[in-house]
């Protein structure tokens, strides 16, 4: 855990917006391959602490180091394209830079988008914006792809489907993913680590971990044990466990 | 060539078609990125800048090219601090006007035609004029044409633009030096209350019929030609001013484009 090997390392970041202290003491990083998810109830500067890590948004104190050569896949929170501006799916995976028609298709297909090449973009629908923004968000074969609250305004079948998407990308291309995330039950099914966030990083770790913290409970309460030990019921055998969940199985029974 | 450029009527074409050429591709900027405002307050300050360059005995075109660049800026320099920016616009934008009307006219001995600046005068285009008509359209389409790319991943999104390593920031300077380029070399052809018009209207236009972003400003360029042309014909029949005229015709493309859009639409 050397401080070169991370893709990201941010270390005693604070950030203020119009004078207000948004986020401060964050030391974080993320490793090659790993699924990390941030969690935060609102205003606890979630997208703010994304926005730092790819360069959007500058730190008041603190620093933020990147791997040389860092390649970042992003897909924003949201994404408006105003109704005067004309851009089919395919013109806007050709943003920034012109790709080849073979690369496109295997983006859009891999993103669950493969239909889509000749639309508007303002004629998509929630979950197919979703998808494309996922599509050209992988493009570049990016180290880390960074993800806003992806699935918001899908349905609970969409936003499953949407997650497991992901889970795919990341077995395909090796990267990192980081992201923001409301659906608790599906972030602790499918993240490697977790970072519990309210201005500061008030608790990390491996998803079970940071379910049973004091701090994590305070801000969610418990309600979330039930999804969690359905996760831990079904995944027992891959990880390590080193904690004692009296409640896991019965939980999921 | 050089026979039919001692053509007064020619060379007021050719100004007025290089003039629409240029605001065509920078026009989609200003509308995809709602800058209508922002076109106009760059464009009102420009008479500050005649002001200024009377004053001092400098060209129009550096004057207006200074204070047009001062302006916008300006304005791009208080629009990342969440003000009220429709507001602030309206203030600059008007402010500049009046303030470059006053201070013309307190410049002493200067006998000024001072619709000549409001309204354009085309069909006083010299030969010199036309040169730095088409230096600068050009300059504006090599500068939007080499930063395409990235100046349309910034306009859709900053963060988006930021991820990929390109600085929003520095997109919407060349923009804004596009910007006063094309208000310093319009201001011969259409004048400074109606440059905006002339960046505005054919863009908008085009948004009917065009699928990519490239096609609206292709599309644009030619409804802007096009414009200039019929406004140019309108004006020589009718004995109409020049500049108004263009931006009369522009508008009735932008109507007829409007009413096409509608009834494709309705079927």
């Amino acid at each position: 855990m050397s401080p070169t090997k991370s893709l990201v390392t941010l270390s005693h970041v604070a950030v203020r917006l119009g004078g207000r202290q948004v986020l401060h003491d964050v030391d974080f990083q993320i490793e090659r391959g790993e699924i990390v998810t941030v969690v935060g109830p609102n205003g606890s500067g979630k997208s703010t602490l994304l926005r730092v890590v790819i360069g959007a948004q500058g730190t008041a104190t603190g620093t933020v180091a990147r791997v040389p050569g860092l390649r970042i896949g992003y897909v924003p929170q949201k994404l408006h394209v105003d109704p005067t501006l004309p851009l089919t799916v395919r013109r806007f995976l050709d943003l920034p830079a012109r790709i080849p028609d073979a690369l496109a298709r295997e983006a859009l297909d891999q993103a669950g988008a493969g239909a889509l090449g000749g639309q508007q973009m303002a004629d998509l629908s929630g979950g197919q914006f979703q998808r494309v923004l996922l599509a050209r968000a992988i493009l570049s074969r990016p180290d880390l792809l960074i993800l806003d609250e992806p699935t918001q305004g899908l349905d609970q079948p969409g936003s499953a489907a949407f997650y497991r998407r992901i889970a795919e990308v990341r077995a395909e291309l090796g990267c990192a993913v980081l992201m923001v995330s409301h659906e608790l039950h599906v972030v602790m099914a499918a993240s490697d680590r977790v970072i519990c966030l309210n201005g500061h990083v008030c608790c990390a770790g491996a998803p079970e971990h940071v379910a049973s913290a004091p701090e994590y409970r305070a801000l969610f309460g418990t309600g979330t044990q039930g999804a969690l030990a359905l996760y831990r019921h079904e995944h027992a055998h891959g990880h390590d466990h080193d904690h004692d969940h009296p409640h896991s199985h019965e939980a999921a029974e | 060539m050089t026979d039919l450029l001692d053509d007064f009527l020619i060379r007021a074409t050719l100004a007025g078609i290089g003039v629409a050429l240029a605001a065509a591709p920078l026009g989609c900027f200003i509308v995809w990125r709602r800058m209508a405002y922002f076109g106009d307050a760059t464009a009102h300050a420009a008479i500050l800048g005649v002001a200024l360059a009377l004053a001092f005995n400098l060209s129009i075109m550096l004057g207006t090219l200074v204070m047009a660049l001062a302006m916008a800026l300006a304005v791009s320099g208080l629009s990342g601090r969440g003000r009220a920016m429709d507001t602030m616009l309206g203030v600059l934008s008007h402010s500049a006007l009046a303030a470059g009307l006053v201070a013309v006219s307190l410049l002493q001995g200067v006998r000024l035609d001072l619709s000549a600046y409001l309204f354009g005068d085309i069909l006083a285009v010299g030969r010199s004029d036309l040169a730095v008509i088409w230096g600068g359209a050009a300059l504006v389409i090599g500068l939007i044409w080499a930063r395409w790319s990235a100046l349309l991943t910034a306009t859709l999104s900053e963060d988006l633009a930021t991820a990929a390593g390109i600085d929003p920031r520095r997109e919407q300077l060349i923009l804004t030096l596009a910007l006063a380029i094309v208000v310093a070399v319009a201001i011969k052809v259409v004048g400074v209350l109606l440059i905006a018009a002339l960046l505005i209207i054919p863009a908008a236009a085009a948004r009917n019929f065009a699928r990519t972003p490239e096609a609206m400003a292709l599309i644009a360029a030619g409804f802007g030609a096009v414009a200039a042309l019929g406004g140019m014909a309108v004006a020589w029949n009718f004995d109409t001013p020049a500049g108004p005229s263009i931006v009369c015709v522009a508008a009735v493309i932008f109507a007829a484009s409007t009413l096409s859009g509608l009834a494709r639409r309705a079927s």
